[in-house]
């Protein structure tokens, strides 16, 4: 009998693009690697429903506010869905709340951003949703299959809320000057962090070569951001709006636009846990959460009851 | 029962009437009837299916991956189940 070398056959998939299945061998450092990643990613869908919530019930109209909560739902489902990834790689849905609720985990730090005004649902839609979907996209190729398979239904689910958000800037745009101020008022502040969600420079990046050879990133974060930036600038001129970078321009040798410098200083301080709503939307996740015990604990219990009378119908 | 005691279920989900239910993701849930309804709000939000299956996971045997080439080698060297395998003229019509 041949001698399975199981390295081997996980670096010949890898190479063939055959996805990777859970209960496939596959380098602890892979499994590490994907739990981190998933996680996260996960949490940053739950802690994301935080800033939009703020506005459901400010919503302009019925229409804003249908969409505004179907949205959030949306994003309640990405995270289940990831959670559910993550745990086909033996880590427990409750070990995962854990790392988020006692603030070990990291979560991504757009959302530690205060939401101020209407126009700053249209900003998180166009930009926030935006720089997510172009960081999706190409997990939807990812070499282990459930965390694939998750983009692929999440990914279907975002275009809406990127259109969304387009179109409540449009329609401030061509309203009263004020309105139209609100809008490049949340442009402002939405840009810069938006554009640092591609994580940092490539060379200051140490996981992301690794996680290139093993297929679970296909593009670096510098190739990432330079596409979205290429797309929001050509769109916000649709707009009649600006973006908030006086160097950013059109470069005819590169074919891409050129742009400012990120302020990385700030980006560390934010993943740090020091930006402006760190604090807050940490209690706020940890409040749902333990408010929402007795939901859990009626739910189980009334289960058991189901089963008790299901039992004595059977005796 | 605490939450982490919430056993895991496997959701499949018919697209539309006459179509297989195929898997569309697993959820926690104390039960079966919750499953169905937690499912109902997790994978159907945009009408994407017309029933749903739940089955809890740990009821789900699979083939082991390690022995997948001698469970579906021996179908390989059998050509001839497949119609591309015979040989017929052009003339032969509607078959
Ligand atoms: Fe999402
Ligand atoms: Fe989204």
């Amino acid at each position: 009998m041949q001698i399975i070398n199981e390295e081997k056959i996980f670096a010949d998939k890898i190479d063939e693009e055959i996805k990777i299945e859970p209960k496939d061998w596959m380098p602890d450092q892979y499994r590490k690697t994907l739990i981190r990643q998933i996680s996260q990613h996960a949490h940053s869908e739950i802690v994301g429903m935080l800033p939009e919530a703020n506005w459901i019930t400010r919503a302009p109209t019925l229409r804003r506010k249908a969409t505004l909560i179907a949205k959030v739902q949306d994003e309640a489902g990405h995270g289940l869905y990831l959670y559910s990834a993550a745990e086909t790689l033996n880590i427990s849905r409750d070990e995962m709340l854990k790392q988020l609720h006692s603030g070990k985990a990291k979560y991504s730090s757009i959302f530690n951003y205060p939401t101020l005004t209407w126009a700053d649902m249209g900003a998180i839609g166009w930009l926030v949703d935006g720089a997510a979907i172009m960081n999706q996209v190409p997990l939807c190729r990812c070499s282990y299959g459930p965390y694939a398979r998750a983009m692929i239904r999440i990914c279907k689910e975002e275009s809406f809320h990127q259109r969304q958000g387009f179109e409540i800037l449009l329609t401030l745009s061509k309203g009263s000057k004020a309105q139209k101020q609100m809008a490049q008022d949340a442009i402002n502040r939405w840009w810069w962090p938006s554009i640092m969600m591609f994580g940092p420079n490539d060379d200051a990046s140490p996981h992301s070569k690794q996680s290139m050879e093993w297929k679970i990133k296909r593009f670096s974060n510098d190739e990432l951001r330079q596409k979205f930036i290429d797309v929001c600038a050509e769109q916000v001129k649709i707009l009649g709006l600006v973006l908030p970078d006086e160097k950013l321009k059109w470069n005819e040798e590169t074919k891409h636009y050129d742009f400012g410098e990120i302020n990385w200083e700030e980006f560390r301080n934010v993943v740090n846990g020091n930006g402006p709503c760190n604090k807050e939307r940490l209690e706020a996740r940890v409040k749902a959460h333990e408010d929402g015990a007795w939901v859990r604990d009626a739910a189980a219990a009334y289960s058991e009851k189901r089963k008790s009378r299901e039992q004595k119908a059977v005796a | 029962m605490s939450n982490h005691d919430w056993p895991l279920w496997e959701i499949f989900i018919r697209s539309k009437n006459g179509l297989d239910h195929k898997h569309a993701g697993s959820l926690h849930a104390t039960d079966a009837q919750m499953a169905i309804e937690n499912a109902r709000d997790v994978y159907t939000r945009r009408m994407e299916g017309v029933s749903i299956w739940v089955v809890e996971s740990k009821y789900i045997h699979a083939s082991n991956p390690d022995e997948s080439s001698s469970l579906y080698d021996p179908a390989n060297d059998k050509p001839y189940r497949h119609p591309t395998f015979y040989e017929l003229p052009d003339e032969l019509k509607n078959m």
